[in-house]
C-alpha cells in the first residue's frame, strides 16, 4: 500500500471526523445516512467492481442484515452489538448459500439468478409477516439500540458510530484490494479463464468475494436498523438493488473512494432537485445521463483515468 | 523413458465437427515437441484439451503418471502444467509486474526474473494493456515461466514478434529444457526447424505425421497437406 493511497483515504476519514463537529444539524443527519448506505456501497463494489460479478440481488444481503439485527432485538430482545453481529452473519450464510446457486452462471444469466433470488427474499418476507411484520415494518425496541450505555438513537452517538463503521469499511476494502487475494479477484474481473489457467480456483475465489461483499452489505443494513430504527420490507425491495449498482457505477467501480463518492452525489443530487421542483428526479436523470456521457467509469474512475493511475 | 504426458484414443467432437479424433500423443520429459498443421487442423483444440480448457468427448490424457482427463484447469496447473495463449490475453488494467506476480503466486523473486528473461524487466510498472502486441506476447511467456511449470504450452508465441526478438526467444526456449518440458505450436517454420527435437503434424483433427524435423521436412504427405498439390503423389 503506498504512502499516496493511504493518505488519501485516511485523509477523507478525517474529513468526515471533523465535519462531526462542524456540520449544521441537518447535513450532519444526512451525512450520517450516506456514511451508513455507502458502506452497503461498498460491499456492492467487492463484488461488482472488484470481482466483476454484476449482481441485481445485494438488496436481500442489505436485508438480511437489517432484518437479522431488527428481529433479533424485536424478538428475542438481543442487545445492539451482538444483534449486529447476527444481521453480518446472515448476510453472509445467504450470500454463501446464493452464491453456490448463483454462480454457476455468468454474465446475463447471474444477473437474473440473483434478481430471482432477491425477489424469493423479499416475498418471504412479506409472506411470513406475522413474524417480521412484512409491509408496515417496525421499529427496533430501545434496548436494541444501545451501546456501551449510549443511545444509538441521539444523533452525536448515531454519527460517530456511522463513521466508526464506514471507516472500517472504507480501509478495510482498501487493504483487502491491495492483498494477494484482492488482485485475485481484479485477475478474475479482466480475464478469467486467463486466471483459472494461471491456477487458480475461479469458483471458490468468487464465492469468497461474494461472501464478503455479502457480510459488508449486510453490516450496512444491520447498522442502519440500529442506528435509525425502523425496519421495513421497502429495503429489501429491486429498487434497493438497483441504487447499490447506480451510487457504485457514479463514483467509479472498481475504486475504494467511488462506493462513497456516488452515494454522496445521488443523495446530495436528489436532496437539491427535491428543493427546486416536485419532478426532481428528471433533474436527477439529466445528470446520470450527463455522466454517464462525460465520465463513464464514474466520477473517481474518471479522476484515476486522469490524473491518478494507480488510484485504488 | 516413460512420458511427461501422454494422450491415447483423444478426440472431441463440436456438434457434427469432428475437431479431433484418435490421437495418441506421447511428450518425452525435457524434449522440445512442436505441433504444426494447416489452419483449423485442430492444433487449439488438442491442446486446449490437455490443459483442461474443453473437455475431450472421447479418449485419456496422462500428465506424469496420472490420468488428468477430468480434472479441472487450475489442478493440472498445480501439476505444473502452463499455457500461453494464442490471443494475447494478460491482465491488460495491471501493470506487467503484476500480471507476472498473478502467475508466480507470490514468489517474488520469481517476477523480477521471468521479466528479466524476456526482455521487459525495464517495463515492470508499465500497465499490460499500454504495451505493444510484440510486448504482450513476451508478457505471455513471462507469465508462463513464472509458473515454473514441468511442461509449458506455448501456443503460437512468436505470433506478431519482430525478428530479433524472435532470435531471444528461440534463444529462451533452449535455456529452459531439460528442466521444462516444451509443447509449442508455431507457424513459423524456421522456428519450428531450429528449436524442435521432435514434430506431430495434425491434418483434419488427425496425426499426419511425427518425427524428427528432417523426417518431417522430407514427409510427402505432410508436404502434401501444406501445399495443397500433389495428394496423389503423396499416396505413391
Amino acid at each position: 500500500m503506498s504512502r499516496r493511497d493511504l493518505t488519501l483515504h485516511l485523509g477523507l476519514v478525517a474529513v468526515l471526523f471533523l465535519l462531526h463537529f462542524i456540520l449544521p444539524a441537518y447535513h450532519h443527519g444526512v451525512l450520517a445516512r450516506i456514511m451508513v448506505m455507502a458502506v452497503y456501497a461498498i460491499g456492492y463494489n467487492i463484488a461488482f467492481g472488484y470481482t466483476g460479478l454484476l449482481s441485481l440481488g445485494h438488496a436481500m444481503f442489505f436485508g438480511a442484515g437489517l432484518y437479522g439485527m431488527g428481529l433479533a432485538g424485536l424478538h428475542y430482545g438481543v442487545p445492539a452489538f451482538p444483534a449486529f453481529l447476527i444481521g453480518t452473519a446472515c448476510g453472509a450464510a445467504l450470500a454463501f448459500v446464493v452464491g453456490l446457486l448463483a454462480l454457476r452462471t455468468e454474465g446475463v444469466s447471474f444477473m437474473i439468478v440473483t434478481l430471482m433470488f432477491s425477489q424469493v427474499a423479499y416475498l418471504a418476507l412479506l409472506y411470513f409477516g406475522a413474524f417480521t411484520h412484512g409491509d408496515d415494518g417496525f421499529v427496533v425496541p430501545d434496548a436494541s439500540r444501545t451501546l456501551m450505555g449510549l443511545s444509538l438513537s441521539d444523533e452525536g452517538t448515531r454519527y460517530l458510530v456511522a463513521w466508526v463503521l464506514f471507516s472500517g469499511a472504507l480501509l478495510g476494502s482498501l487493504w483487502l484490494i491491495r492483498q494477494p487475494f484482492g488482485r485475485v479477484l481484479i485477475a478474475l474481473r479482466e480475464n478469467e479463464e486467463r486466471a483459472r489457467l494461471l491456477g487458480y480456483d475461479t469458483k471458490r475465489r468468487k464465492l469468497a468475494a461474494l461472501v464478503i461483499s455479502g457480510a459488508v452489505s449486510a453490516a450496512s443494513g444491520a447498522a442502519y436498523a440500529a442506528l435509525f430504527g425502523y425496519v421495513g420490507a421497502t429495503f429489501a425491495g429491486v429498487q434497493y438493488s438497483i441504487f447499490a449498482l447506480l451510487w457504485v457505477l457514479l463514483g467509479g467501480a472498481g475504486t475504494v473512494l467511488g462506493p462513497f463518492v456516488g452515494t454522496l452525489f445521488m443523495f446530495y443530487l436528489i436532496d437539491l432537485a427535491t428543493g427546486l421542483t416536485d419532478a426532481y428526479m428528471l433533474i436527477a436523470g439529466v445528470a446520470l445521463v450527463g455522466l454517464t456521457l462525460f465520465a463513464p467509469q464514474g466520477i473517481v474512475g474518471e479522476l484515476r483515468r486522469r490524473f491518478w493511475k494507480d488510484l485504488p | 523413458m516413460t512420458a511427461i504426458l501422454s494422450t491415447s484414443g483423444l478426440g472431441k467432437r463440436f456438434d457434427g465437427l469432428r475437431a479431433n479424433h484418435d490421437i495418441d500423443f506421447a511428450l518425452a520429459p525435457g524434449e522440445i515437441h512442436a505441433l504444426i498443421g494447416p489452419n483449423g487442423a485442430g492444433k487449439t483444440t488438442f491442446v486446449s484439451m490437455l490443459i483442461g480448457r474443453l473437455a475431450p468427448s472421447e479418449g485419456t490424457i496422462r500428465f506424469d503418471g496420472r490420468d488428468v482427463t477430468r480434472m479441472p484447469a487450475h489442478r493440472r496447473v498445480a501439476l505444473g502444467m502452463a499455457y500461453t495463449f494464442q490471443i494475447t490475453s494478460v491482465f491488460g488494467r495491471l501493470s506487467c509486474a503484476e500480471n507476472v506476480a498473478l502467475a508466480a503466486r507470490g514468489r517474488d523473486a520469481d517476477v523480477q526474473r521471468a521479466l528479466e528473461r524476456v526482455g521487459l524487466a525495464e517495463r515492470a510498472a508499465e500497465i499490460a494493456g499500454d504495451l505493444s502486441y510484440g510486448h504482450q506476447r513476451l508478457l505471455e511467456i513471462a507469465m508462463g515461466l513464472a509458473q515454473r511449470p514441468r511442461l509449458l504450452i506455448l501456443d503460437e508465441p512468436t505470433q506478431g514478434l519482430a525478428e530479433s526478438e524472435v532470435a531471444a526467444f528461440k534463444q529462451l526456449i533452449r535455456a529452459l529444457v531439460p528442466d521444462t518440458t516444451i509443447l509449442l505450436i508455431e507457424h513459423n517454420m524456421s522456428v519450428v526447424m531450429e528449436l524442435a527435437d521432435r514434430i506431430t503434424v495434425l491434418n483434419f483433427g488427425e496425426v499426419l505425421a511425427q518425427g524428427t524435423p528432417a523426417q518431417i521436412h522430407d514427409n510427402p504427405a505432410v508436404q502434401a497437406a501444406y501445399l495443397g498439390t500433389g495428394g496423389q503423389d503423396a499416396e505413391d
